[in-house]
This record gives C-alpha cells, sequence and structure tokens, in this order.
C-alpha cells in the first residue's frame, strides 16, 4: 500500500506527534504493514520538482494511489480562490491540488481535526476561511462534499484530534494496509471507532474526585476539572486516558482540561476554553448519556457523601491525605 | 519543469524537510544564483484569529501555530500574560518550564541535523564523494540508520512531556502564575533517567564521546584536530563533509545576530561587527512593502502593528512580514545565542567566515551537548516540596510584551488587553526574521542575502547548494507567517 501526505493550513504538529510512535517506532510500523511513503513533507528525499513530477503522475494515471493523507485544514480564502494557500512550486491553490489528487486515491484520510473539520484555522473570524476535506465545523460538506466516497468505497476517514495521537494514525493505516477498515468501524463524524468510541474521562485518574463531585478551583488542584476548569472529559470521544500519551500522559493527567480536540468545532465553545459555563451554578454540559435530573439528584448526595480526604485532597497539588490502609483482617 | 520557470530563472518548491511550505524563486546567472525571493505561500492568520477571546485562550490557540516549537510558543505567551498581570510564578514553575523548552529545542535540534539536513549528503549526485556510502548508510532520507536511531531516541525524550506536560505538542500545563502538575520525588528521579538516557545516546552516535570532550572545544585548531583525528561520530562525519565540499564559503547573510535569551538570567543582545551589542526592542519594526498586507506606507512596532492581508497585492510575493531592527534585518537562532552568549569556538567561527552552512550547523550541534548537560542540572534544582503554581488574576486592561528562544531563535509576542479581551496580539517569529522579503530600502532577508552566490551546476531543477543553504536555517515556515 502506498501513501501521499500533503500538508495544508495547519500546524504540523500531527506529523510531529507521529514521529513520536514507540514500540515500534514509526518508521519500523510502516515498514512492518507494507506501507510505502510515495512522500512525506518531513521525511522524503525529493524536493520542488522532484514532488510535482511524482503528483503529476498520479493525475495522469501513471501512478496509482493509494492513500492520500491530508494534514491541517484547506484554506479556500480569499473570496473562494485559495490563493492563502498556494502549493509552492506550482502556481496552483492548495485545495485543488487536494481535490484533485482524492478523485485518484483508494482511499482519503483527514490527519487532525484541522483536515477532519477544520479545527483551529478555522476558529475566531476564520481569517483564511478554512475547512475540513468532507465537513465545515459539524456541517457535512467541506471542499469534497458530503457525498464523496474515495475509490475504495469510504466516505474521508476523519483521524480527529489536535494534534493526533501517533497511533490513531499508524493504526487507522495498519488497518486500511489489511482490508480492516469498514464504514461500520468509521463514527458518525466519520472517526474511527477503535479510538472514538471511548470517552476521556474513562481511565482518568481523577475519577474518585468525579464521583464525589470534589473539584479543582485553580491549575495544579488535583480535584475534578468537570466542575469549574471547563473539562469536556465525560464528552470528548477519545481514549487518551486508558491509550496515554508520550509514555504515560494525557491532558487531565498534566494537570488541565480536556478541551474536546477531537470533535468538530470544538476551537469555538463559546465560552472561555478553561472555565466551566454553569446555569443556576450547573454545568451545562453534562456528562455523555446522562439525564440531568440523575445527574442533579447524584451529584448533591456525592457532596454530601465526600469523604474528607477527597475532599482535602481535591484542593491540593499533591496528596496530603493518603488512603487508610486497613489493618489486615482477622482470620 | 513547472510552467513558471524559464531560463535564468528558477522556481523551486514545494520545498521539503522544512517546516511548513516554502517556496524559493531564484534568479540566475554564470552559475550561481544572482538574486533570491523568499515567498511563505501559507497564510492562515492566527493573529486575527486571537482577537476578541478571554486571553487565557492565547494558550489553547498559540501553540497550534506550530507543532514543531508549540512549548515555545506557550512560553511567549505566558511571559506576555504573565508581563500584563505583573505576575512572578515560583521558582520550581519557572524551572519546569524551562526544561519543557529545553527539551523541545532538543529535540528540534536532533530532528533537524538527522531527518531534515543530512539527508541531501545521501542523494545520488555526492555518490563519488569518499564518505558517500557512510552518509548512505546512515541518512538516507526515512530509511537510514542513524535516522531512525534519531527519531527513537526523540521519542524516548519526549516522555519528559508525558511526565510534565501531560502530552506533545500542544500542552496546556503552562499557566499564568505556574504550571498545572505537581512534580513528586519519583516524576524528578524519572526526568533524571531520560536525560541521562538521551546523553548517552549522544554521546555514543552523534558525538562519540563524553560530553565533556565536546563542552570543552573552545578554538578553531581543536575543531580541525577533532575532524582530522577526532571520535568517530556523526559530528565528525559532518565535519568532514563541510570540509570537503567547502560548506563554510557557503550561504553567508549579513553576519548581524540577535537573541532574547536563552533561559531564565541569558539577557537579549545583539552580535555584530565581531561583538556583542543591547538590543532595545522598542527599535523592532515590521515592514510589508513585499508582505501582501496593507499598511505599507510606514514600518509598524509590534504594539502598534496590523495583520490585513491583501490578496490583490501584486507588488508583494510573500503573506511573511519583514521585521527589522533599527532598520536593519537580523539573523537568529542557535548560532545566534551562542554569540550572544560569548561561546569562544562559536564566536572564532563567526569572525573567520560569519554565519554560514556550516557554523550554523555546528553552533546547533554543540547548543545540543550545552543544553543536555544544563538539562540534567535543572531536574537537580526541582524542591519537590515547593509550590508550583500561586493564584494570578489578569488585569482588564493593559499589555505584554514575552519573548522566549524557541529552536530557531527569537520569538516575541505583543499583546494588549482592553475590556477583558485580546484587542491585538503581533507575533515576530525566528523565521520571519531569517526568511523576512525585501524592506522598503529594497534590502533583502537573511536567507535571500545567504543565497546570492550560490553555485547553481547546469540543468541542476533543485539545485543541492540552494537546499544545504536554505536548510541550514532550519526554517519553520508555519510559525513564520502564522
Amino acid at each position: 500500500m502506498n501513501l501521499l501526505w500533503l500538508q495544508s493550513g495547519g500546524c504540523g504538529g500531527c506529523t510531529m506527534s507521529m514521529l513520536c510512535a514507540e514500540a515500534p517506532d514509526l518508521l519500523a510500523t510502516l515498514d512492518g504493514a507494507g506501507i510505502e511513503l510515495l512522500w512525506h513533507p518531513t521525511l522524503s528525499e525529493e524536493t520542488g520538482g522532484e514532488v510535482v513530477d511524482l503528483l503529476r503522475a498520479i493525475l495522469d494515471g501513471r501512478r496509482t494511489l493509494d492513500v492520500l493523507c491530508v494534514e491541517g485544514s484547506i484554506l479556500l480564502g480569499p473570496n473562494g480562490t485559495g490563493r492563502f494557500h498556494m502549493m509552492a512550486g506550482t502556481g496552483r491553490p492548495m485545495m485543488d491540488w487536494v481535490r484533485d489528487l482524492a478523485a485518484h486515491a483508494r482511499h482519503v484520510v483527514a490527519v487532525g481535526t484541522c483536515a477532519a473539520f477544520g479545527g483551529v484555522t478555522a476558529a475566531g473570524a476564520n481569517p483564511a476561511d478554512a475547512c475540513g476535506l468532507q465537513y465545515d465545523g459539524r456541517e457535512k460538506g467541506g471542499l469534497l462534499g458530503p457525498d464523496f466516497l474515495a475509490r475504495g468505497g469510504l466516505p474521508v476517514i476523519n483521524v480527529a484530534g489536535c494534534p493526533t495521537h501517533p497511533n490513531w494514525v499508524t493504526e487507522a493505516l495498519m488497518l486500511l494496509a489489511d482490508e480492516g477498515l469498514t464504514g461500520a468501524d468509521l463514527d458518525p463524524y466519520q472517526r474511527p471507532r477503535f479510538y472514538a468510541d471511548h470517552l476521556v474521562h474513562h481511565g482518568c485518574p481523577r475519577n474518585e474526585y468525579y464521583e464525589y463531585k470534589a473539584s479543582a478551583h485553580q491549575p495544579s488542584d488535583l480535584g475534578c476539572m468537570m466542575e469549574h476548569m471547563g473539562c469536556l472529559g465525560t464528552q470528548a470521544h477519545a481514549d487518551c486516558n486508558t491509550r496515554l500519551w508520550n509514555g504515560e500522559g494525557s491532558c487531565t493527567r498534566g494537570g488541565y482540561a480536556c478541551i474536546n480536540c477531537t470533535a468538530p468545532e470544538f476551537e469555538e465553545p463559546g465560552h472561555a476554553y478553561l472555565e466551566t459555563p454553569k446555569f443556576a451554578g450547573i454545568p451545562i454540559g453534562l456528562p455523555t448519556d446522562m439525564p440531568k435530573a440523575w445527574f442533579v439528584a447524584l451529584s448533591s448526595l456525592a457532596k454530601a457523601a465526600t469523604p474528607d480526604r477527597v475532599r482535602r485532597n481535591a484542593a491540593a497539588d499533591r496528596i496530603l491525605v493518603p488512603p487508610t490502609v486497613h489493618e489486615k483482617r482477622k482470620r | 519543469m513547472s510552467e513558471t520557470e524559464s531560463p535564468g530563472r528558477l522556481i523551486v518548491g514545494p520545498f521539503n524537510r522544512v517546516e511548513g511550505d516554502l517556496e524559493v524563486q531564484l534568479e540566475l546567472g554564470a552559475g550561481q544564483v544572482t538574486s533570491a525571493r523568499v515567498n511563505s505561500p501559507l497564510f492562515r492568520g492566527f493573529e486575527r484569529i486571537l482577537e476578541g477571546r478571554s486571553p487565557l485562550d492565547a494558550l489553547v490557540i498559540v501553540p497550534r501555530i506550530c507543532g514543531i516549537c508549540s512549548v515555545s510558543q506557550s512560553m511567549a505567551a505566558v511571559s506576555a500574560l504573565e508581563a500584563l498581570a505583573g505576575a512572578a510564578p515560583p521558582p520550581n514553575a519557572v524551572i519546569a518550564r524551562e526544561i519543557m523548552r529545553a527539551v523541545e529545542n532538543l529535540g528540534d535540534h536532533l530532528t533537524h541535523f538527522h531527518v531534515f539536513f543530512m539527508p541531501d549528503f545521501a542523494r545520488a549526485a555526492y555518490a563519488g564523494r569518499p564518505w558517500f556510502p557512510l552518509v548512505e548508510e546512515r541518512f538516507k532520507a526515512a530509511a537510514g540508520s542513524a535516522v531512525r536511531e534519531a527519531v527513537t531516541a526523540r521519542a524516548g525524550l519526549f516522555h519528559v512531556f508525558g511526565i510534565m506536560g501531560g502530552k506533545w505538542p500542544h500542552t496546556l500545563t503552562i499557566q499564568p502564575g505556574g504550571v498545572a502538575r505537581a512534580l513528586d520525588a519519583r516524576d524528578k528521579v524519572r526526568l533524571g533517567a531520560i536525560i541521562t538516557a538521551f546523553r548517552h545516546y549522544l554521546e555514543r552516535s552523534l558525538f562519540g564521546a563524553p560530553l565533556e570532550a565536546v563542552l570543552a572545544l573552545s578554538d578553531l585548531d581543536a575543531l580541525d584536530a577533532w575532524r582530522a583525528q577526532g571520535p568517530e561520530g556523526n559530528f565528525r562525519l559532518f565535519l568532514e563533509i563541510a570540509h570537503d565540499l567547502g560548506l563554510r564559503g557557503l550561504g553567508r547573510a549579513f553576519d548581524r545576530f540577535l537573541s532574547y535569551g536563552a533561559g531564565p538570567g541569558a539577557g537579549a543582545g545583539t552580535w555584530r561587527d565581531g561583538a556583542g551589542g543591547d538590543l532595545d526592542f522598542g527599535r523592532i519594526a515590521e515592514d510589508h512593502s513585499f508582505a501582501r498586507m496593507t499598511g505599507r506606507d510606514r514600518r509598524h512596532h509590534p504594539f502598534d502593528g496590523s495583520t490585513e492581508p491583501d490578496g490583490a497585492d501584486e507588488a508583494g510575493y510573500s503573506w511573511c512580514k519583514a521585521p527589522r531592527l533599527g532598520g536593519l534585518p537580523f539573523e537568529t537562532g542557535a548560532i545566534a545565542r551562542r554569540l550572544v552568549a560569548g561561546d569562544p569556538l562559536v564566536e572564532a567561527l563567526a569572525l573567520r567566515d560569519g554565519g554560514n552552512v556550516e557554523s550554523r550547523v555546528i553552533a546547533r550541534l554543540l547548543e545540543l551537548a550545552r543544553e543536555v548537560e544544563r538539562i540534567g542540572s535543572l531536574v537537580r534544582q526541582l524542591e519537590v516540596k515547593g509550590d508550583w503554581h500561586v493564584e494570578t488574576r489578569l488585569p482588564d486592561e493593559g499589555r505584554g510584551l514575552g519573548v522566549t528562544e524557541a529552536a530557531r531563535g527569537a520569538l516575541g509576542h505583543w499583546l494588549r488587553v482592553e475590556g477583558g479581551r485580546i484587542a491585538a496580539y503581533q507575533i515576530i517569529a525566528p523565521t520571519t526574521w531569517n526568511f523576512s522579503p525585501r524592506d522598503s530600502d529594497g534590502v533583502p532577508g537573511p536567507l535571500e542575502k545567504a543565497l546570492e552566490g550560490t553555485p547553481v551546476a547546469d540543468g541542476e531543477r533543485v539545485p543541492a547548494a540552494v537546499q544545504h543553504v536554505v536548510r541550514s536555517f532550519d526554517p519553520c515556515m508555519v510559525c513564520t507567517v502564522h
């Protein structure tokens, strides 16, 4: 299976993250899966005209293309011309290259939330008129249109995340190489279910604080960050706290809120990222699949039942009160 | 040949193994480049995206300018926010942030040398050189043994972020008033182990010698001796290639350098005409004459800057503005940091042949050695029982300047807040300095100057020497325009 990787209106962070793949490392993973890099902007030898020749050969049908990976959002501006991102050396907008190449690819993979939905590049006034390959925020469409199917029969595969975990990308690619990814393996936003059918909340080390609504009030507090600090881990689709990053990390383990970066329009939460919007003291965004009445009832009960240990530790930057060690039960 | 090329003119792009998208337009004559124009072809508009948001949101947005300088962007932003608030984070937080900033720089230097820069010497065009078989085995793009080893070593090194920052890139642990994660004694020994393992990798693979031996290099004779009979390692291999190809005669720009000072306590400064000098931030201004931006009538200090793209502007040839210090272009990066810090060997190199392909790369490799040792000592200075964060309130009005050193050099954020919202946010990144277009005086940017005189052989579509010059700057194009 061969692969062409293009970088559009993004930060390159998904590639930089992918280089952190381990055991096996990125290049060994690709080799092992029989994935051949036709060209990658960070890794490949070819530059300039050599690359343009390759792109032309694909468009002329002289070269088949199995997977087109696009990292970064597609810039349509100004005024629909795409001139905010001309592919260097070609005098042609990147959006035109991507559209033409996508028509020749067996599979099209959007790497990162920018390529999937528009992402941070589409935030605020969206000055560059950025969108995703097959979505513009939550709305289906984007550059390729709502009905686009690649030659292999799948829509754009949205490996969303900002950045993507290295193995969300490598595993999606290995599954494609192994004919192991079907339409049923994609969620309603076309994200691979192997990581998107989990919640960031799963495996979060702050779960005990969550259970008792023992909350953090400022950065470095150990408590749950849902109530005051903007954490969306109970709603965010990703396996960050069971898969872990850079060895043993995740956002909530790093001391800060999950901002739901695998979701469309995460870049515009409608409030400051690290503050929880509330109505009558109750967070507006409730845990996924939880009825509001039950959340309110359980929360007040849980708060009343909070052990002193959990309450005190929640407002500290280290464990002040360790869990009690029970003496061994007598036989 | 693309339709935009013609005899005497060459357009090189997409220019890869740099971060982001780059196009270089060359005028040729008598077998060399007579004039160069550097085009940053991507505009996203981050400065505009930031306008109107809560100031703290900058910590989510700015790292996403760049996936390779992410922590540096966070550091500049948090410095600007703390300048706005008049806040001072506790010593542990200062050290923890500095460890993260420096580790990101280490990873970038490592990636630059092994993944971006050296693979050009493994191209078939060099097949006749005596060093070629070794370079091909070690540095063939995406395949060489040293390339693979570096990628693996970097992934191991970045476990520092798994512990301190949750993840890399785009951590949010760096907050006004400190860091969001307190470290304990176990974290501290684990960090020490990671840095030590990385140090051993550098000693084994890159230098072939203990770091002390590298740090003891202080004059040109010692460097020549290392090239002639020094330890086997990729540092010596590079010195041999540089000597054989005369890389020190390639890619000289203006020999004016600036640095904002690496690490707490290291002051900002300049180095020009063979001597160090002060840096006055009030004398920094951006020129839009060739930048496809409105506001071409005058130069803008960043607190008074604007970012309004003008797609109809035909004189402009880049989305990059032209920053100038006291009206002049300056080069920034590892070589500038080493010069401003008074490194005797880098100073000797610069006094001999200025900034060039060889001296830029040597400065980076020497910095790798120096920084890994410094990071080890920073880890030992962490007081796990101390504070990591102090509550910090941001005022609704005011402004702040935040500066730091990214791997590629001087990075500055100029922030203005009104009514509790970001009113203006201007960013000058290292490659904005290095890859700036011409200014209203017609003076080219550092890379444009450095490319003049670069040899181009008949029929070369992507001239090898041009690639060496461009990549010697380790450009980060996504930061450049942002």
